[in-house]
């Protein structure tokens, strides 16, 4: 219970000193999980539609495997990408191993399935409420699912934090192909891996309720902005 | 819907922007690959800085043990090596993957447990002795077991006692395949013994119960080498800016840096590169 205590003393007193090193290493967790989310909805978000509004040989199949997916550890997403990356890889010409790029690639990969299955559910649903109203006026499934996309963003944007979320708590595909360098790659939860392991536990502690502050800051940030949405254009 | 979209459209630019804004502003690196002990001891942090100023030269370090920091140079993944198993840096550059390895520095490995010390080795100087006691003992042992330095160490003292822990599995002896810290972290947790370099020890701060009970056995003594990754396996292997590292470690004023670096007036290296 003590160093629970301790833990929130660090986080404030960390806060409040406004220490550079921090500043840099929380920029650089936003930066790179916001890079991810920014990818994974460009991406992730007309496949969920296409998904939803398509009919095609293996869509079941499909379905199953993206909400599998969702499950990737991602020790194991950083693990393929370090490969993948590495010199002795395919794309070991590139030598962005160890780069914040690398980074934004490995939590791209890991939230792109819980990007695209999200919404393709979300989509579904209204595909199958609206459908005929959007077949009668002439839309076809290209359209309709476009109309879907703009008709059901509010839900896709839970789809989206959700990706964040994950993308901002993740260590494993980070701490493999960022490695964690000091100033370069180390972002909010490979700094807390290491302070435990340096047994330093108020201290990583205190990292972790301010990362947990971030997310809750931008989690509120998008559901004020979402309300306001709604309010304007219902 | 014009000003959603029109917002739609700020957001994707700036996200955009955010995506392309130069990774780093500096671009003379080079990355090192060397083991939990330099780095979580705090001797990078001590040492880098004045060899940046000096030459403009940025050193990314990635922290692994050392197993895995010699797979990761064999794959070309970094410049310059930096650990401490010498049969295996030998090993290395015999097959060609690093070249020029060279003595850097030495601490010690040390072992700790609990207070309580039920196997009663507390205090002896024969790391094999206290290794016996503890397997006869079946006291809880935390061992690394993750093919690093200080894990491999580990197993040369099994070996020259002549125990086979292996047989312990899942009852006093405990392979916890992590890293110094997080095995320090459970040994603490579990009141086990465990073997740790000297250097990860004295940085450590969630120490619980845990004390170092063996001590200045000559066969704990820990060499660390540095060599180059070889350019001849990986082309794109900065061997310019690397060997300049290489020469400021070995030289004087680098060997200079390493003696200084102290943690509560305990120095933590002990520099030994052949002048």
């Amino acid at each position: 219970m003590n160093s629970l205590h301790e833990a929130f003393g660090q986080a404030a007193a960390l806060v409040a000193s406004g220490d550079a090193t921090l500043i840099e290493i929380v920029l650089l967790s936003l930066r790179v999980s916001l890079t991810a989310v920014l990818v994974a909805a460009l991406i992730g978000l007309p496949i969920g539609a296409a998904i939803a509004v398509g009919r095609f040989p293996g869509r079941r199949t499909l379905i199953v495997v993206l909400n599998a997916l969702m499950g990737l550890p991602p020790v194991v997403v950083g693990l393929l990408v370090y490969l993948l990356l590495s010199r002795a890889g395919p794309l070991g010409a590139l030598g962005i191993l160890f780069t914040p790029t690398a980074m934004v690639i490995a939590q791209t990969v890991l939230i792109l399935p819980i990007i695209a299955a999200l919404s393709r559910q979300a989509i579904e649903d209204a595909w199958s409420e609206y459908q005929e109203q959007l077949r009668s006026l002439g839309a076809g499934r290209l359209s309709a699912a476009f109309t879907l996309l703009w008709d059901t963003r509010f839900s896709l944007l839970t789809a989206v934090l959700a990706g964040f979320g994950r993308a901002a708590a993740e260590v494993g595909a980070v701490m493999i192909v960022g490695g964690n360098i000091d100033g370069v790659t180390r972002v909010m939860t490979t700094a807390i891996a290491l302070e435990t392991s340096k047994g330093d536990l108020p201290l990583a502690l205190g990292l972790g309720v301010i990362l947990i502050s971030l997310v809750l800051i931008l989690n509120a940030a998008a559901y004020l902005t979402k309300e306001a949405a709604q309010r304007r254009y219902g | 819907m014009d000003m959603i979209r029109r917002t739609l459209v700020v957001a994707a630019i700036g996200g955009a922007a955010l995506a392309a804004a130069p990774v780093f502003a500096q671009d003379k690196f080079i990355t090192v690959a060397s083991t939990t002990s330099t780095e979580n001891s705090g001797l990078f942090k001590a040492i880098l800085p004045v060899f940046e100023k000096q030459t403009g030269i940025q050193v990314r370090v990635v922290a692994l043990g050392t197993g895995q920091a010699l797979d990761l140079a064999r794959r070309g993944d970094a410049d310059v090596l930096f650990v401490h198993n010498k049969r295996a840096e030998e090993k290395f550059v015999a097959e060609g993957y690093g070249i020029d390895r060279n003595d850097v520095m030495y601490n010690d490995f040390v072992l700790v447990g609990p207070k309580s010390d039920p196997a009663k080795v507390g205090g002896g100087k024969d790391i094999l002795v206290a290794l016996k006691t503890i397997e006869a003992a079946k006291a809880p042992f935390a061992s690394r077991g993750d093919k690093s330095g200080t894990h491999s160490a580990e197993l040369r003292y099994w070996k020259a006692a002549g125990v086979d822990p292996t047989a312990g599995k899942g009852s006093w002896y405990r392979e916890t395949g992590s890293g110094m810290g997080a095995t320090l972290n459970t040994a603490s947790g579990m009141s086990a013994y465990v073997l740790t370099d000297r250097g990860t020890w004295l940085s450590f701060k969630n120490r619980g119960d845990l004390t170092v009970l063996v001590e200045g056995d000559p066969r704990l003594f820990n060499q660390y080498g540095i060599m180059l990754v070889n350019p001849a396996k990986h082309p794109h292997v900065k061997k310019d800016m690397g060997q300049v590292f290489i020469d400021w470690v070995l030289s004087p004023a680098g060997q200079k840096q390493i003696a200084s670096y102290k943690i509560g007036g305990q120095q933590l290296f002990f520099p030994n590169a052949k002048q």
